[in-house]
Formats: structure tokens, C-alpha cells, sequence
């Protein structure tokens, strides 16, 4: 008898662990991107993306754990159920859309203008670039709007396959201004006391970076959706986000 | 056979009147800087290429050196030393070089020009040495002095000889000229990798621009096939 309530209990201990880990949610990123994640010198994750991702799991109620998994593997992963979201600044992309289901766009990097300190400039009037000289990196958000919405018949713009001869076209007086990816920017024309950025950041386009889920689960990525909404609008995305940022990444 | 034409072109995105314009405006460009750069690289090599057989070594050594230096190091890399290199020597903004560097298409001219002057020089220069003796000796009987010799027997033996290396060397410059683009002039393949970016469509963009510069090369070899027919005409057979 007494055996058997041993056994009983294993097996009531065992099916409540079962129900246990079928409501924790695991979210997979790829470790480090400063500063969306990475680890802190006592080894605890953080950064950007933990936090938001921490608040979404709080507003579902859901008890979250996350798992470190390289870029490369990341969305077989998802699909080989090791984890259930892929929350690790994927940017939306078509191609990537036709293996997983994507959430709303919770971040994108801004882009901004830079050229020589002095530079004065209202960069949301169009007149005011008037026979400037404009690089762009080619392909780019910031090479579509540079061509749509300020175009070719009012500034000359010249396009560079990487942002390094960009900047040396910058730095070599070749360019008057450059439109970049802001984080880009900072980590290269900002590094050179001489250069600075002209006007504020801003959101040209590009769906951004979202959460990733297989494709089936439509109700998780639906609450998912609703979650991230409702901390956006409450204060608690901006909240996470100056923390991390000087610069607005919210979309 | 003409709808089957007209059909391919009927749901295509991609080759609409502005894409074509860009193809076009980036034609003229390759155009300009070939026909310059050869243009100017033939003038400069000509007398670099009798200097270089000279035998005075203060004449020769220099000429070799500048050939060598060109035909050791490749193309890419001239043109990046001279389009970024030159722009962060500290100070040259305020100079009156700038007005000739800060547009791109001239330092990439600067680059081909010395580039093709390299190798035109050693094309002329072997031209030039391959002259049969006899050819030299018989001049000498009669009477010529060493600039009427080099006018009359020497040089115009050597472009016949040169002509058929020298049509390859336009031809590769032509080719050569789509490097061009790395440092952002819209030459032929600069408008097909804005197309490709614009687009997402490597295949289309770069197969027509293939087509293109095809084109170009058959055209290219067709005229030298002439040209050759007309000068070389001692060297054909009879029949």
C-alpha cells in the first residue's frame, strides 16, 4: 500500500511537471547583440529584447525561459520545437515569412543624417538639400527614400555598396551629407569629433524586427501581438527602451 | 513569333521606360570612359614605348618601372589608391587637384589611362622590337636617319604587328571598365547593381547588361576584323 501512494505520487508529481512545462513558453535568442542581449558579468541574461520579452511573458501570464541558440540554427530550431518564438532581432523579411509567422514589428533602427559639425539644415524640408551631394548605402530603406521622397533631380545622390566607403567619401569631403542607419552611424562618422548628426532620427520604412513563431501557432502569435500592443501604449516599451537607447527604436 | 516576342516583355516589372533609361545613361558613361581611357592611353604609350627601347638606361628604367608597377598590381586596387587614397592626404581638399579628384569619374579615368597606357606600352614596345633586322639595315642603306627610320619602317611595321593584341587589350579594358562602379559611378554594371538592389533580381539585371556588353564586344571585334583585313592584306594568301 504503501508502495502503491509512492507510486501514486511519482506519477501525480510527474503529470503536474508535464502540465507544468506545457505552459512555459520558451523564446529562443542569439547571444550577444548588444545591447538587445547579452550577459551580464554574473552571467544572467539581458538587454533590450530580454526585458521587453520579460514583460510580454508578465502580461501573458506565462512563465518564460529562454533559450540561447545560434543564428544559423535558429529557425530549424523553431521548427524542431525546441522552443516556441524566436525573439531575437529578426528582421521581417518575405523570404523568411514563407518558414515562420511573424508578429507585429516591435523595434526598428532609426535612420538619421550626418555631415560635418556646423552642418545646420532642416532635414524634413525637402528645398533645403537642394544640389547637396547624398550617399546612401545601395539597397537600402534609407536609398529608397533618399530616392522616392527627396530624388535625383534635387540632390546628387551617389550609392556605395558598403557604409565604409560611404563614410570615407564623408571623411574624404566627397559627400555633403549621408543618410544611415543610425546605430551605424554612431559606431563610425560619430567616433570622429567633426562629424555630427543633422536633424533627428527617423523611421523610413522597413517592417522592422519581430517576434518569430511556427507557422500553426496563430493564437500565440495573436496574443503575442495584443501583449506587445497594450506595453506600448502603457509606457512600459519606452520605459525598456530608454534604458538601453538614446534614440527612439519604437515603431 | 512576334507575340511570343511581345509576350515576354508584357508582364515584366522590371525593364519599364525609367529602368531602360538608367541602363542607357549608364551605356554612355562606359562608352565615355573607355573611349577616353584608351584614347589618352594610346597617345601616352606610343612615345613611352619607343623611349622604353631606348638604350640609355636614365630613359628605360623609369618607363619599366611605371609598366611594371601597372601590370603587377591589379586594376581594382589602382583605382581604389587613387579614388580613396588621394582624398585623405590631409589637406589636398584646398588644393587645386580636388577640382579634377572630388568628382568620381575623373580619378576612375586617371586610374584606367595609366592602366592601359601600361600595357599598351609593352604591346607596342615587343611590336617595336620584333622588327626584322633586314627591314632596319635596308633603311640604313638607304640613308635614313634614326627619326625617318622610325616614321617610315619602323613604327608602321610595328602597328601592324601590334593590332591584333592591341584589339584585345580594348576589349579588356572595356570589360575592365565595370569595375568602375565600386566607387559609385553609374557605369553599365553600376546601373544593373542599383537595379538588382532596387529589384531583387540578380538574374534579370545582370543578364541583360551581359547582353549589353556582348554587344559591345562583337562590335568591337568586327572592326578590328576590318581594320585588319585592310592593313594586314600582305599577310593573306593569295586565294
Amino acid at each position: 500500500m504503501k508502495k502503491l501512494s509512492l507510486l501514486m505520487g511519482c506519477i501525480l508529481a510527474a503529470s503536474s511537471s508535464i502540465g507544468f512545462a506545457a505552459d512555459k513558453l520558451k523564446l529562443a535568442v542569439d547571444v550577444p547583440y548588444e545591447p538587445f542581449e547579452y550577459k551580464a558579468p554574473d552571467g544572467t541574461l539581458t538587454g533590450f529584447e530580454i526585458d521587453l520579452g520579460n514583460a510580454v511573458c508578465a502580461e501573458l501570464k506565462a512563465e518564460c525561459e529562454w533559450v540561447i541558440q545560434a543564428w544559423d540554427g535558429i529557425i530549424p530550431g523553431l521548427l524542431a520545437r525546441k522552443y516556441d518564438v524566436i525573439f531575437s532581432s529578426m528582421s521581417i523579411t518575405p523570404e523568411r515569412a514563407e518558414k515562420v509567422l511573424f508578429s507585429e514589428g516591435y523595434y526598428n533602427t532609426p535612420s538619421a543624417w550626418f555631415g560635418k559639425k556646423g552642418t545646420d539644415l532642416d532635414v524634413t524640408d525637402k528645398a533645403a538639400f537642394k544640389g547637396l551631394r547624398v550617399g546612401v548605402q545601395r539597397g537600402t530603406v534609407q536609398d529608397d527614400y533618399v530616392t522616392k521622397d527627396i530624388g535625383a533631380d534635387t540632390v546628387e545622390i551617389k550609392r556605395y555598396t558598403t557604409a565604409d566607403d560611404l563614410v570615407l567619401d564623408l571623411t574624404g569631403g566627397r559627400l555633403d551629407l549621408v543618410f544611415l542607419d543610425f546605430p551605424v552611424g554612431e559606431s563610425t562618422i560619430l567616433k570622429d569629433e567633426n562629424y555630427q548628426s543633422v536633424g533627428d532620427t527617423m523611421q523610413v520604412g522597413g517592417e522592422g524586427v519581430g517576434a518569430a513563431f511556427r507557422k500553426r501557432d496563430k493564437d500565440l502569435a495573436e496574443k503575442f501581438n495584443a501583449a506587445l500592443k497594450k506595453l506600448k501604449e502603457d509606457g512600459t516599451y519606452d520605459e525598456i527602451m530608454n534604458k538601453y537607447f538614446s534614440y527612439s527604436i519604437k515603431i | 513569333m512576334m507575340e511570343a516576342f511581345l509576350s515576354l516583355f508584357a508582364d515584366n516589372s522590371i525593364f519599364n521606360p525609367p529602368t531602360l533609361m538608367h541602363y542607357w545613361s549608364g551605356f554612355v558613361t562606359t562608352v565615355q570612359l573607355v573611349f577616353l581611357s584608351l584614347l589618352i592611353g594610346f597617345v601616352i604609350s606610343l612615345p613611352l614605348a619607343i623611349l622604353r627601347t631606348s638604350k640609355n638606361k636614365w630613359i628605360n628604367l623609369p618607363i619599366w618601372a611605371f609598366v611594371y608597377f601597372f601590370r603587377g598590381t591589379p586594376l581594382l586596387v589602382q583605382l581604389y589608391l587613387i579614388y580613396y587614397g588621394t582624398a585623405q592626404i590631409t589637406g589636398i581638399q584646398q588644393t587645386f587637384l580636388w577640382d579634377i579628384l572630388s568628382e568620381a569619374f575623373y580619378p576612375c579615368l586617371i586610374a584606367f589611362v595609366l592602366n592601359t597606357a601600361a600595357y599598351t606600352t609593352e604591346i607596342f614596345r615587343g611590336a617595336i622590337e620584333a622588327t626584322p633586322r633586314g627591314e632596319i639595315e635596308a633603311a640604313k642603306a638607304y640613308g635614313m636617319g634614326a627619326a625617318k627610320r622610325m616614321r617610315r619602317i619602323i613604327l608602321p611595321g610595328a602597328m601592324r604587328r601590334a593590332l591584333p593584341a592591341y584589339a584585345n587589350e580594348v576589349i579588356f579594358m572595356l570589360h575592365a571598365s565595370s569595375i568602375a562602379s565600386v566607387v559609385t559611378i553609374v557605369d553599365l554594371t553600376g546601373a544593373a547593381r542599383d537595379i538588382y538592389a532596387r529589384y531583387y533580381a540578380p538574374f534579370e539585371a545582370f543578364l541583360f547588361v551581359a547582353a549589353i556588353y556582348l554587344c559591345m564586344t562583337f562590335t568591337l571585334i568586327y572592326i578590328f576584323r576590318k581594320v585588319e583585313d585592310k592593313i594586314m592584306a600582305h599577310t593573306k594568301p593569295l586565294s
